[in-house]
């Protein structure tokens, strides 16, 4: 009995309650003869559009800026990388990489300014991260609005500005998902993304393993003990959230492609908090995460929505809602669960 | 009424204490600069903007009122009122489905939200004190997190679970609210209506106010608070009300259209009351709890006071003041998003509060006042400036926007900062 307290204590309640939840959907999904194939294909997906933006809580975490509710300051900069593909006019798999490769660098220098602010505030960086993501989303609404794009296929045809969402058909939607995709067991299998997603949890990998890496760890993890050791703990904390938000940039691009639209304006202002829930899911706290936090998390999170929603609609017919309810109730329910876990309880 | 108000400062020389007064309060400052430029390109009169201020002042100021108490204690901004707002919809959404109507049916709504008010208060601070340092992020998703099991209340279990007959509210399929509920045929207005009075009426009667109880505290002065008698800021205030009261009696011999403005007087008589509330409330013994607990937690427990049950305490105070302010929002508006109407009040509070003048330890009654004002002076011009200026109504709009989560960021930093480097200068003294 000690054993499975043990056992619940380390993996935590509210994880236990999400993994039981998530099953019995797929029970009931079978039951209701809701082809599952189509669901893990979906999920799949899912998890590869999001997973980028997961991994990118991982260097904040590790740093010890804990959880970068700030990660939209990194998705206007991938948003403007995508656009700036758009305007060059270029198509397929040159387009999404001339939008990685224009929104790394800016999301780099962003990311630093960003590292400087958060090393000014300590103690209260969630808050703070929220509300400069709030911030940026809302200024940089009155960016699409005033800056000049000239693209047919991006501004509103009259009025000003561009568009709320701006289609990337024909350029290079879903492209990373089709390369290579290939059906196993009625399950398609989206190769391209999940390889682009893997490549580069790998490359996180490999760079928590470097020098750098393990001092950024160190410095994140105990920051007395760092500085004696000679590491320049704020530095560190600034090569993580430059890290951090140079993910949420890539993610936010690769995101796009797979979902086949920009969504400019209010459209970034939550998406922190679905990869925060995420991370959180897949067994992450506010001061440890690792890779494997990231791909059990998003696939877990997004199987959920997407059992979910289709689970619901036959249950209740008329009410389509109960899966966004799920959403909100689950994801915020193990933010708040890791937020009691800090230990300011004393 | 420029003439009236000049008084020559005592010690310091006019341009320092300018200057001081400027740097002490630049947020404030910068929002009155903005406000009068966006009122000035939004091309509205100022008899106009002074009936939407009006309106918008008695609507808002109480939620915002609602925040001091947990700032006080040490807790930062309660973003948790959003819960209280909850509580106080859930209530109006009932009382309207049984059709309670005016004043009885603001009772019955009182009596309902306050104890739910005061369980989800409760559970808020226990949540607060598990997680101390991360109240603000905590009321938050906390916030987000209830909105969700509102949702599921209101939207699946109304007519599935929990009866609820009733075709103007409920969704043709039976189940789950309307998205928007009106009140027009129940509660709107009637806190606002039962007592009306003209503006100028109201605003002579405030000068008056203002006028007895300068003169009052410049000859008795506040003994508990220290202040001897003869303090020059009571003479400011009496010569501003009867500057106001002279001014408004100007107005009432002219066509002006500020004559038409009306002033729901209860509303108000409700807003003053939560202000004396709140003044004497610091004076005592639990009121210095909270300042004590606020300063420094350990302290507090030495010195024998209980500070998580203060920090409860101070919680369930916030809550309930939050749903009852949330009570007069909703008569005020007369229809709302079920959904939606609760959401952005934590945030909207916030910043008009950050707006005043005050910080995360920082708050009072004046920073309040003067806070809800400006904000929703912003409010009311930004998206007509905007669209005068740009030719695009939306570009002001998500300027307000910005402005508004722009001013919250901003002093969190400040004051994060500031205490990181008073941590710094304590510890090279040590």
């Amino acid at each position: 009995m000690d054993k499975v307290k043990v056992m619940v204590n380390r993996f935590g309640l509210p994880r236990i309650i999400i993994v039981a939840f998530l099953l019995s959907l797929l029970v009931m999904a079978v039951m209701l003869e809701i082809p599952l194939n189509n669901l893990i294909s979906d999920a799949l997906v899912r998890t590869g559009m999001n997973g980028i933006l997961v991994l990118a809580m991982v260097p904040g975490i590790l740093a010890g800026i804990g959880l970068n509710f700030g990660i939209p300051i990194g998705i206007v900069c991938g948003l403007l990388g995508g656009l700036i593909a758009i305007e060059l006019d270029l198509y397929g798999f040159q387009a999404l990489f001339t939008a990685v490769a224009i929104s790394i660098p800016l999301s780099l220098v962003a990311g630093y300014f960003y590292g400087l602010l958060l090393n000014r505030v300590k103690g209260s960086e969630m808050t703070i991260a929220t509300y400069v993501g709030f911030s940026i989303v809302s200024l940089m609404s009155i960016g699409w609005l005033v800056l000049p794009f000239t693209s047919e296929d991006m501004r509103w045809p009259i009025g000003t500005g561009l568009r709320t969402t701006i289609t990337l058909q024909g350029r290079y939607e879903r492209i990373l998902n089709q390369w290579g995709s290939f059906d196993l067991f009625g399950v398609t299998i989206p190769t391209g993304l999940l390889l682009f997603m893997l490549f580069s949890c790998l490359l996180v990998w490999l760079f928590l393993r470097s020098k750098t890496g393990v001092a950024m760890i160190a410095a994140g993890d105990s920051p007395k003990f760092a500085t004696a050791s000679g590491i320049n703990v704020n530095r560190m904390r600034i090569v993580g959230t430059m890290l951090s938000t140079a993910l949420s940039a890539v993610g936010i691009v690769i995101y796009s492609q797979s979902f086949g639209f920009i969504q400019l304006y209010q459209a970034p202002m939550f998406m922190s908090f679905a990869a925060v829930a995420a991370v959180l899911i897949g067994g992450a706290s506010i001061k440890k995460a690792n890779i494997a936090n990231v791909l059990i998390g998003a696939f877990l999170f997004q199987s959920l929505l997407v059992v979910s929603l289709p689970v619901a609609n036959k249950i209740l017919e008329d009410v389509s809602s109960l899966a966004e309810i799920a959403r909100i109730v689950i994801s915020n329910g193990i933010i708040l669960y890791a937020l009691t876990q800090i230990g300011g309880g004393e | 009424m420029d003439d009236n108000i000049k008084i020559t400062p005592p010690e310091l020389s006019m341009g320092q204490k300018i200057k001081k007064t400027l740097t002490h309060n630049m947020v404030t400052v910068f929002f009155i600069v903005l406000c009068i430029i966006g009122f000035y390109y939004s091309g509205l009169t100022f008899g106009f903007l002074l009936n939407d201020i009006v309106t918008r002042m008695v609507r808002n100021s109480f939620l915002v009122l609602a925040l001091l108490l947990p700032v006080m204690a040490g807790m930062g901004l309660n973003f948790a009122i959003v819960l209280g707002a909850m509580c106080a919809q859930a209530a109006v959404i009932f009382v309207t489905h049984w059709g309670i109507v005016g004043l009885p049916g603001i009772g019955v709504t009182i009596l309902l939200t306050t104890p739910l008010s005061m369980l989800l208060g409760y559970l808020t601070g226990l949540l607060f004190n598990k997680a101390k340092g991360q109240e603000m992020i905590g009321g938050m998703i906390l916030g987000f997190f209830s909105n969700g099991i509102y949702q599921l209340i209101f939207l699946i279990l109304i007519g599935a679970v929990i009866p609820f007959n009733n075709e103007t509210l409920v969704l043709s399929s039976g189940v789950g609210l309307r998205t928007t509920i009106d009140l027009a045929d129940g509660l709107k207005y009637a806190i606002d209506d039962f007592w009306r009075l003209p503006f100028t009426t109201a605003g002579m009667g405030f000068g008056a106010l203002m006028l007895v109880h300068g003169i009052i505290r410049y000859i008795k002065g506040i003994p508990s608070l220290g202040h001897k008698p003869g303090n020059k800021k009571y003479i400011l205030s009496s010569v501003t009300g009867v500057a106001l009261a002279g001014w408004l009696y100007y107005i009432k011999g002219t066509e002006s259209f500020i004559n038409f403005i009306k002033v729901p007087m209860l509303t108000a008589i409700l807003i003053g009351l939560m202000c004396v509330f709140t003044t004497y409330f610091i004076r005592t013994k639990l009121g210095q709890d909270f300042r004590t607990v606020g300063q420094d937690r350990h302290i507090a427990d030495v010195s024998g006071i209980h500070s998580d049950k203060t920090r409860l305490t101070a919680m369930i105070m916030s809550t309930v003041f939050a749903s009852w302010g949330h009570v007069i929002f909703l008569q005020n508006l007369g229809t709302f998003s079920t959904y939606g109407s609760h959401e952005q009040i934590g945030f909207y509070s916030v910043a008009a509060l950050l707006i005043g003048g005050a910080s995360v330890t920082n708050a009072k009654i004046s920073h309040a006042l003067l806070g809800t004002l400006l904000f929703h002076t912003l409010f009311i011009v930004s998206p007509l400036a905007g669209r005068n200026l740009f030719g695009d109504a939306q570009l002001g709009e998500y300027f307000r926007v910005f402005v508004a989560y722009g001013v919250i960021g901003v002093s969190l930093v400040m004051h994060a900062w500031r205490k990181q480097l008073e941590n710094k200068r304590r510890l090279s003294q040590q």
